[in-house]
């Protein structure tokens, strides 16, 4: 199959129309002993064929739909409404491109201006973009912006210890080539425990600091006090220095919006908004600001306006920022947006609400101090967690966490938690889980008997 | 075309006013033409300074983004907040209301590079004959 | 025609969504934490449906018609990919599960490594990348590393033909290097002496898109590819357009160091209105070692083989597994996890459904109704670059007798016939430049058509132009005002005062 429609009598009208014989006589610029080299690839498939063998494939894996997962760390199982992929299979969103031309998008703009508006709803923020790749990616670009912001004067990063570590890892990627420092994260009190210091953050603010970041409830489930937040983005605006949250959109349903404790921009991973988990993609990562910082903003920006008849109409809008124009001078090469799936969180949110998105979010945090409070009246296992967290938490285990993960999948068919010590040599043994609203009191009881046998 | 008598010109568009040891800077009539409608003027902060010929703003239209260069050497002494919510006098008034930045003079002996009104007409007359801008 | 925001829809202690109560002892909010307010509308699911349902109808896609925009391979999106990329089996999986838990997921990853390799001949491949732009920041960061790697210190330029996409020079900026702008000569082609005369020692690399987006392939590939090479510089493919040559020529044998690949363009995944893409990185053996990471690889696992292979001997297909694996002086992740994973899977999908032969018949046929198209259409309007072109092509605006008339009025009479417009005013060294790119999946009714449409929009512009202007005329809304837009930004809904 190969969705091409002409006949052999078509094609060889149009090579009559334009005046060649064959269709390789197309290719003359092509060096000739390179030309039609030999490609080796599998048999062509039949649509049944294919889908048995992908079929066969997905169901090889260990799926979330057979298996209970108490998995998170920055990729969640929420429950997404079924009127979302309903939405989202609408072939005028989805065979769509970049709303260039208003007039044949009006569908896309107005959606995209909905979803912007939804996430400063959720943010307490001015202005929203359309969207980028993910929540590392809007990280990384809000570094960029902040720096931009200073006029390229200020090349200095803080990043919270304890921010999702490939986060941290994606700013340094994005950033290798810009000359900029990158501190904070490798802070000597860093390595006891999982909690940062603040005061050891602000220690490192000065003139040369762009920006200064903290994830809220950060990669380990714990929040901080909206004072306490505060007091550091008071801090960090008196060194002349922006102040950026990364959040969980859920964590958002129900907690204090960075906006209200002073974040002058605010990130984040949008999965948890109605995109399925998916093995990690495609994500979209939110990404909000002041009004006064719009015009240094990256990515696409949808605006309000009029047609010459005066009705309503939306485009894409501030274009002079980007890098179709800006070229060298572009604040970041983001040419597109996650459209599909900013649209999957604008239905979801709107799906959600006002009072289903704050259900979903105090069921994430009831049942996850459910399980935290059951699992540290377990013998052997230590909650390491402090209050308050959301919905996920550190334990302390007897035996090392692969060795309990793997009891757990193959005993009891639950898939269990983040293993710390992968990433952070002084939490080896130590498990990040994480319970959201698809976790029913039986999973979580199967969870904390399946840990009981494990530690025996 | 509007040609400011008054003001003395650089072949990038811009006009510059002597006021004393202080200077006041904008784009021309011609150059505002050529953006079209401006949408937004990013100004530099007071208190900054620029080298002569140094970009020290930029302004965008629509479809363009221009950087927008300081005549002579100076430090910022007052920046046109106006233009935050009427960027649209840039267009309307470009020798007055629309003016950009206010500035000391560095060195005032820079200023005799720069064209008069008649040399800054020739030149843009010259500009339009060979179709560019 | 116009729909209500989904603000102006909602209803206090409405709600779409149906969630499970509570089964487990509440635990008291922490104090201080808990928002006063969260202001998202309030509306029941047959709202939230028909709202949606409205506003895709205000909407143009390739499943509604023709969509030639140039440089961005509109094809057909298969709805196979869509089945296939929905298997509960592949949305279901969580990215930090054991490996062990999911080789159907990572056995399709490393098979589509396979395929992109095969099929442009680069040694190694990393899927991450999440869109085009993402993976030419990636190429470039890996050009930066590789000198980096041999000490060379010197190297800040990046060559930059004049009619490259505006993300090429901003991804070079992004990484530290100056962009230098090579002009294009009469032909379409690199001005090959321009380039002589920037190839040094501070050459890091020249970013070629070939075919270029004029829709040309460089005649002169392989003398530039020499030209890079003996300076020191490393040659960058924009693989934007790499559907007009899938087994018509590898990029690796042209001399391309490193190339991304628009798997939304070239391999039938949907765009989705502006995402997501995916666009993975293929890299000759030199450079694979820096390649961002994870990508998949497959290991023996001696403990566990099964087969009955004596030491030394080959083992068995089913005695390897797949692992993420990280390349030894990697550039670092680009984005969390391993990619688009469901894109990949509709990518995956589509490759399997053509085979080689199926690929390289695409690609033909891209090139041949492009062609067919340009031959049409440079009859009456202006052609600036009147060569056999790939898969797309560049007219030089409107015809010269329509006076007034300009490559926007086209594209939005364009619209009045039931069209989406190429793109338009791009790429930049054509004045009033119309890109169109019919692609492979669009028969020669569909195209004669078009052209049909485009002739008789050339004659308007001579003879009514103020329906040109006035265009279009059928659409939801008429032009907009964008001028308004960006003067009195209003980028989100606030309630009425």
């Amino acid at each position: 199959m190969t969705y091409v429609p002409h006949s052999q009598a078509e094609r060889q009208a149009m090579l009559a129309a334009i005046g060649v014989d064959r269709v390789e006589d197309l290719f003359a610029d092509v060096p000739e002993a390179l030309r039609f080299p030999e490609i080796s690839l599998p048999e062509p498939l039949s649509e049944p064929e294919i889908l048995r063998e992908l079929q066969g494939m997905s169901e090889s894996n260990a799926d979330l739909d057979h298996y209970a997962c108490f998995l998170g760390a920055g990729a969640y199982n929420h429950y997404v409404p079924s009127v979302v992929d309903h939405v989202l299979s609408r072939s005028e969103f989805y065979t769509a491109y970049t709303p260039y031309q208003p007039e044949v998008s009006q569908g896309t703009l107005q959606t995209i201006f909905e979803y912007q508006s939804m996430i400063c709803a959720l943010t307490g923020m001015d202005v929203a973009n359309a969207s980028h790749y993910d929540g590392a990616t809007s990280m990384a670009e809000a570094v960029l912006m902040a720096v931009a912001v200073s006029r390229d004067k200020r090349r200095k990063v803080i990043l919270s210890p304890t921010i999702h570590p490939e986060y941290r890892e994606t700013v340094r990627t994005y950033t290798q080539g810009m000359g900029l420092t990158v501190v904070g994260d490798e802070l000597s009190a860093w390595g006891q425990g999982i909690d940062f210091d603040p005061q050891a953050l602000k220690a490192l603010l000065d003139s040369d600091t762009a920006c200064l970041i903290v994830q809220n409830p950060d990669f380990f489930g714990q929040m901080k006090s909206p004072a306490a937040l505060q007091a550091l983005a008071d801090a960090v605006h008196a060194a002349g220095a922006l102040f950026v949250i990364s959040a969980d959109p859920i964590s958002l349903g129900l907690f204090t919006p960075p906006g209200d404790y002073g974040a002058d921009i605010v990130i984040g991973e949008g999965q948890p908004l109605g995109n399925a988990i998916s093995f990690g993609g495609p994500y979209l990562g939110y990404f909000a600001c002041k009004d006064r910082f719009k015009h240094k903003m990256a990515g696409r920006l949808v605006g309000e306006t009029v047609d010459t008849q005066g009705r309503r109409g939306f485009v894409l809008t501030l274009t002079a920022r980007e890098q179709h124009i800006r070229r060298e001078k572009a604040t970041s090469n983001i040419c597109s947006n996650q459209a599909l799936c900013a649209l999957a969180a604008g239905v979801y949110l709107a799906t959600l609400g006002k009072r289903g998105l704050r259900t979903v979010a105090e069921l994430c945090y009831h049942k996850a101090h459910y399980a935290a409070s059951q699992i540290a009246a377990l013998n052997g296992y230590q909650l390491v967690s402090k209050e308050p967290f959301f919905k996920e938490f550190v334990v302390r285990f007897p035996k090392p966490v692969a060795e309990v993960n793997r009891y757990l999948l193959d005993e009891w068919g639950i898939i269990g938690g983040y293993d710390l010590g992968q990433v952070y040599p002084h939490l080896a043994g130590h498990a990040l889980l994480c319970v959201t609203e698809m976790n029913s009191r039986a999973d979580i009881d199967d969870l904390v008997q399946a840990l009981k046998e494990a530690a025996a | 075309m509007k040609i400011d008598k008054d003001c003395r010109y650089v072949e990038t568009h811009e006009w510059i006013r002597v006021e004393g040891r202080e200077a006041v800077t904008g784009i021309t009539d011609y150059a505002q033409e050529q953006l079209s409608d401006v949408v937004y003027v990013e100004l530099p902060e007071v208190g900054e300074s620029f080298a002569k010929g140094e970009a020290y703003a930029t302004v965008e239209s629509v479809k363009t983004a221009s950087e927008v260069y300081l005549p002579v050497s100076g430090k910022i002494t007052e920046i046109n907040n106006e233009l935050d919510t009427k960027p649209q006098l840039v267009n309307e008034d470009p020798f007055g209301a629309g003016w950009f930045v206010r500035f000391t003079m560095a060195d005032p002996s820079e200023l005799d590079d720069l064209m008069d009104a008649d040399a800054y007409e020739k030149f843009v007359a010259e500009e339009k004959a060979k179709g560019g801008h | 025609m116009s729909e209500p925001l989904i603000f102006e829809i909602s209803s206090p202690g409405r709600c779409g969504a149906s969630l499970p109560a509570c089964d487990v002892p509440p635990t008291p909010l922490p104090a201080g934490m808990v928002r006063a307010d969260l202001p998202l509308p309030e509306v029941s699911e047959v709202d939230i449906v028909r709202h949606y349902v409205r506003l895709s109808q205000l909407n143009y896609g390739v499943d509604k018609g023709f969509y030639p925009l140039g440089s961005c391979t509109m094809k057909y999106n298969p709805k196979v990919n869509e089945v296939a990329a929905r298997l509960p089996g592949f949305v279901r999986t969580h990215p930090y599960q054991d490996p062990d838990s999911v080789q159907g997921n990572l056995a399709l990853m490393f098979e589509l490594q396979e395929y992109l390799k095969e099929l442009s001949g680069f040694a190694a491949v990393s899927l991450q990348p999440a869109a085009g732009a993402h993976g030419e920041l990636t190429g470039v960061l890996i050009i930066r590393a590789y000198h980096q790697s041999q000490g060379d210190g010197k190297r800040t330029k990046m060559l930059i033909p004049d009619s490259a996409h505006g993300t090429n020079p901003a991804s070079t900026t992004m990484c530290g290097y100056t962009t230098v702008e090579i002009k294009s000569d009469g032909r379409g082609n690199v001005d090959l002496d321009d380039l002589r005369a920037h190839c040094d020692d501070t050459v890091a690399g020249l970013m070629l898109t070939n075919p270029n987006t004029l829709g040309l392939f460089d005649e002169h590939v392989l003398e530039i590819a020499e030209l890079v090479h003996n300076c020191g510089g490393l040659l960058y493919g924009d693989g934007a357009n790499f559907n007009a040559l899938m087994g018509i020529v590898k990029p690796a044998h042209l001399g391309f160091d490193v190339m991304h690949f628009n798997l939304h363009k070239t391999f039938s995944t949907p765009h989705g209105g502006g995402g997501p893409g995916s666009g993975p990185v293929g890299v000759s053996q030199r450079l694979a070692q820096f390649l961002p990471g994870p990508i998949v690889v497959l290991e023996v696992t001696e403990d566990s083989c099964v087969c009955d292979a004596e030491e030394g001997e080959e083992h068995a297909q089913e005695c390897y597994v797949l692992r993420l694996a990280r390349p030894e002086h990697s550039i670092g992740r680009m984005k969390s996890f391993y990619g688009n994973f469901g894109v990949l899977i509709k990518a995956y999908t589509y490759i399997r459904m053509l085979g080689a032969a199926g690929l390289r018949q695409a690609s033909e046929d891209a090139v041949l109704n492009a062609n067919y198209l340009m031959h049409r259409l440079k009859k009456v309007y202006p052609l600036p670059y009147d060569r056999t072109c790939m898969h797309e092509f560049v007219l030089g605006g409107p015809p010269p007798q329509a006076k007034d008339i300009h490559t926007m009025d086209v594209a939005k009479r364009l619209m009045d016939y039931g069209f989406h417009p190429p793109t338009v005013y791009f790429p930049l060294i054509v004045h009033e430049a119309i890109m169109i790119e019919p692609t492979e999946t669009e028969s020669k009714a569909t195209l004669d058509a078009f052209a049909e449409a485009m002739i008789t929009i050339a004659e308007e512009a001579v003879a009514d132009p103020d329906l040109l202007h006035s265009a279009p005329h059928v659409t939801p809304v008429t032009r907009l005002d964008e001028v308004k837009a960006a003067r009195e930004p209003r980028l989100r809904w606030t309630p009425p005062q």
